[in-house]
């Protein structure tokens, strides 16, 4: 990349990050990229919080008959652990964080199409998360976070109004989000920026915009539904008044099956900026590679009955839910094709964006093909409800979308701070990432497989080498997540002062200052070429 | 750097904001947020409406049974209120189109009240199920002529039915609440002639709110009150 | 997106066929026509709701990109309504097999 120079640090240009000062200029903020930095840190928090839980979790299950903490105690910890991981950092990290940065400066506008619902989608994700922690601190709750019914409504005695009125809040969050990213996407494009001249992270935003906009509704209504029930106890989820607790199941997971799209797509795309960018080529399959994110967006709505094979739903909607779930498979694969072609006589370099995002593309495939075994009945008979989904999940959303996050984090933090981190330090805590996830995920899939069932806070005292190893794994995956906090906020003060575009990559963010004047742009870019010029920088710039 | 501002001074820009380019961008931007919210919207009530459809279908004698019970003619007489309601939304964004001042405020006010004479009338309901004892859970106890018609479903299941029938109106009535807030605020912008021929969205934007939950209950009406004929 | 001024004319028309319909979906549920019953007050509360969004809420003058996400939102409530139902539709058409009688019975009593 660029050679590093010491820029005079005595006045900084006039930018977004030193146009105001004091609290005021940050809690009122309008400006997108503030709010994409408060959102930050409250995810950060979060993740920290729901990471908590699952240390204790880990500690917990290095003895078969449990090392820490009582049974009803150690189901409060997962079920916590699910709420605030999901709810609170995998569905707003990548397009709270990363997509409110950057779908303006991507597209060439000044802000979003809403700056005033964009603050607010904050304050409602806080309020959220404050009701949670309240929650948790007032007696937890145990029901898992799907919060099946009968016992969430009927017979838990824990917080579960709490946290169902703290979750009906936070789905507002992400629908405002949604609904902001779609009408900046259609409307405010600068001239000349057509669909197909788009960046792939923003068509994976917009996919990602679609199933937040119309799948956290039915949450909605669904969490407002349960709380009813929970108070009421008329009986639509209880089988002695006539109800059905299945219908919880389809009402919870239309939702919440999407749902992991919605945390899976952003990541995708940032894994097309990295790839094209440190590969020098343009992405393999551009318009296929941008509907297949579309194309999950939609069969993501569609399969969602895979998570009930086993509880009584009819074997005919099974068999249905079966065959879908193997389609909507075929676009993630794809991508992943078309990753690799990119990759083809690419000029690969290994900076730290790209380990990640190798990482992503390895352990996306590992997760994304176990979930095959789980969308056959038949196997899933065996897996459901062991370690094995456990692993599965974990693959696709820690050593997928964490590390896609991570991987965008690197990317543009120079653009984000105007500040460069240190790339051996970087290099460093992605392989130990890399190496502590597979040491505490993959021993899971074997524990599944044997039978070992999750949510369990036992287990037979044969599997306990393969839950120390996962433990032992969790130690160093912990210590992975907590250098990258050291050196970004050490970059903050002493990295190197970044140029506009350290990376050499194409992009209208690139072309703006790092860190970017609060406008934007001086002037309204004009766009000309198509996405990932990388060949024509080359002969321009024969760098 | 050419001074952007200096250009911009000469065109009116009341009401445009920062991000936008001209008012035609930003009442277009305005419009497609309104309509995606609705949208969230269908989906929202479509889980409820996707709930009763089950229990409809598994219980539908119970729910004959109890949709037999309510004011055939209030509903009627509700359902008319508030299509009048939203012809006089029409109206008043029409005013605001046409620069008329006088009849914007004058419409908006009429649909409040309209919209309030829904919402009486939706109380008088509720508290005559009260009366009768049939509000699920609260005061569930139907007794004399009320329970010779609920029991041959099953006493449990009109119970779920009459627990939809607060649910589904109750969750209408609720946004209709919030309709009236948002009519209050615009009668006070537009006392002060906020809106002009050329600025108007959010004129606009409430009244395509407010038709969206009379169309709700063009769907309620029939769905919780016309459940297998009255014959 | 409106910067048409539609006729006042229009508008009354329009309400007075909503209120027409009002009062035919009310008389008909006095008629027994057993199933076809929920068919014919759904059709005219689908009416109904065309007619407001043509032209209360604009529709006509709209644009493509409205109708669009219009159609993805009733589809994917129709969606959510079809697909869920359709379990509880077949649910009894096939009994999910009995194991223990595919193996040898059970040792304990």
């Amino acid at each position: 990349m660029s050679t590093a120079t010491q820029a005079p640090r005595a006045q900084a240009p006039r930018n977004y990050l030193n146009a105001d000062y004091g609290w005021r200029s940050w809690l009122f903020t309008l400006d997108h990229k503030r709010i994409a930095l408060l959102y930050l840190v409250s995810v950060t928090l979060f993740f920290m919080i729901g990471g908590f839980f699952a240390v204790l979790m880990r500690i917990h299950l290095v003895e078969p008959q449990g090392a820490l903490v009582q049974p009803e105690t150690y189901n409060k910890l997962f079920t916590l652990h699910g709420v605030v991981m999901i709810f609170f950092f995998m569905i707003p990290a990548i397009p709270a964080v990363l997509g409110n940065f950057l779908v303006p400066l991507m597209i060439g506008a000044r802000d979003l199409a809403f700056p005033k619902l964009n603050l607010l989608s904050w304050y409602i994700y806080l309020v959220g998360g404050i009701f949670t922690l309240y929650a948790a601190l007032a007696g937890g709750v145990d029901t898992g976070w799907t919060f099946y019914t009968p016992y969430s409504s009927t017979y838990s005695n824990t917080q579960v109004t709490a946290v169902a009125v703290a979750v009906f809040i936070t789905g507002f969050s992400s629908i405002l989000t949604g609904l902001n990213f779609i009408v900046t996407i259609h409307k405010m494009r600068a001239p000349g920026l057509t669909w197909y001249r788009l960046p792939l992270f923003l068509w994976s935003i917009y996919a990602t915009s679609i199933i937040m906009t119309l799948g956290t509704p039915v949450l909605a209504i669904t969490i407002f539904l349960l709380a009813l029930e929970h108070l009421f106890h008329v009986g639509i989820f209880s089988p002695a008044l006539g109800g059905d607790p299945l219908l919880f199941q389809h009402l919870f997971w239309f939702y919440s099956h999407p749902a992991v799209y919605i945390m899976i797509l952003p990541s995708m795309g940032v894994v097309s900026e990295i790839i094209a960018c440190f590969a020098r080529k343009r992405i393999f399959g551009y318009k296929v590679v941008g509907f297949s994110s579309v194309a999950i967006a939609v069969l993501g709505f569609l399969v969602w009955g895979h998570h009930m094979f086993v509880t009584g739903q009819s074997v005919y909607a099974g068999l249905i839910f079966s065959f879908l779930s193997f389609l909507v498979a075929i676009p993630s694969a794809i991508k992943v094709f078309n990753w690799t072609s990119t990759l083809y006589k690419g000029s690969i370099s290994y900076e730290a964006p790209m380990l990640y995002a190798l990482g992503f593309i390895g352990l996306f495939t590992m997760g994304g093909l176990t979930g095959m075994f789980l969308a056959s009945l038949a196997t899933d008979v065996h897996l459901n409800g062991t370690y094995f989904i456990v692993a599965h999940f974990h693959y696709i959303m820690v050593g997928g979308t964490v590390m896609g996050y991570l991987s965008g984090l690197h990317f543009w933090w120079p653009k984000i701070s105007g500040r460069k981190y240190p790339n051996g330090w970087a290099a460093l805590s992605a392989v130990i990432i890399f190496i502590g996830f597979n040491l505490t995920f993959f021993p899971q899939f074997i524990l599944g497989y044997l039978g070992m069932p999750r949510r369990y806070a036992f287990y037979p005292a044969e599997f306990q080498v393969l839950n120390v190893m996962s433990s032992a794994g969790a130690s160093i995956l912990g210590v992975g997540y907590l250098i990258p906090l050291i050196y970004f906020f050490w970059s903050m003060r002493y990295g190197p002062v970044a140029e506009a575009n350290p990376w050499g990559a194409t992009g209208l963010e690139w072309q703006t200052s790092s860190p970017p004047p609060t406008e934007n742009f001086a002037q309204t870019p004009i766009v000309t070429e198509e996405a990932y010029a990388y060949a024509a920088k080359e002969e321009t710039s024969g760098a | 750097m050419p001074d952007v501002h200096a250009e911009h001074a000469q065109i009116d820009h009341t009401g445009l904001a920062h991000q936008f380019e001209d008012l035609d961008q930003q009442q277009d931007a305005d419009t497609l947020g309104i309509w995606l919210f609705l949208v969230t919207e269908i989906m929202f009530f479509g889980g409820m409406f996707a709930a009763y459809a089950i229990f409809r279908w598994l219980y539908f004698a119970a729910f004959a049974g109890g949709s037999h019970i309510l004011d055939i003619r209030l509903g009627a007489a509700n359902t008319v209120v508030l299509l009048a309601s939203s012809l006089t939304m029409a109206l008043s964004v029409r005013s605001a189109q046409t620069g008329n001042r006088r009849a914007l405020v004058v419409f908006l006010i009429l649909t409040m009240i309209l919209g309030g004479v829904f919402l009486g009338v939706k109380a008088y309901e509720y508290n005559q199920k009260f009366v009768e004892h049939i509000v699920p859970s609260l005061d569930w106890a139907p007794e004399g002529d009320v329970l010779a018609r609920l029991a041959p479903g099953g006493l449990n299941h009109a119970q779920l039915y009459f627990f939809f029938y607060f649910a589904m109106t109750g969750l209408h009535a609720l946004h209709m609440i919030i309709g009236m807030g948002l009519l209050f605020w615009l009668v006070l912008r537009a006392r002060k002639g906020s809106f002009t021929p050329r600025y108007f969205a959010p004129v606009e934007v409430v009244g395509l709110y407010w038709h969206f939950v009379d169309i709700v209950w063009i769907f309620l009406f029939p769905l919780l009150y016309l459940i297998g004929g009255r014959y | 997106m409106s910067h048409q001024i539609v006729p006042l004319k229009t508008y009354v028309l329009v309400f007075v066929s909503l209120i027409g319909l009002t009062l035919l979906t009310t008389a008909v549920a006095f008629v027994d026509l057993g199933a076809v019953n929920t068919v014919v007050a759904l059709v005219i509360a689908f009416s109904k709701m065309i007619l407001v969004m043509l032209f209360f809420m604009h529709l006509r003058h709209s644009g493509g990109l409205v109708r669009i996400i219009l159609l993805a939102g009733f589809f994917w409530m129709a969606l959510l309504i079809a697909l869920t139902m359709s379990d509880y539709r077949t649910r009894t058409w096939i009994s999910p097999p009995d194991a223990w009688s595919i193996t040898a019975p059970p040792t304990h009593p």
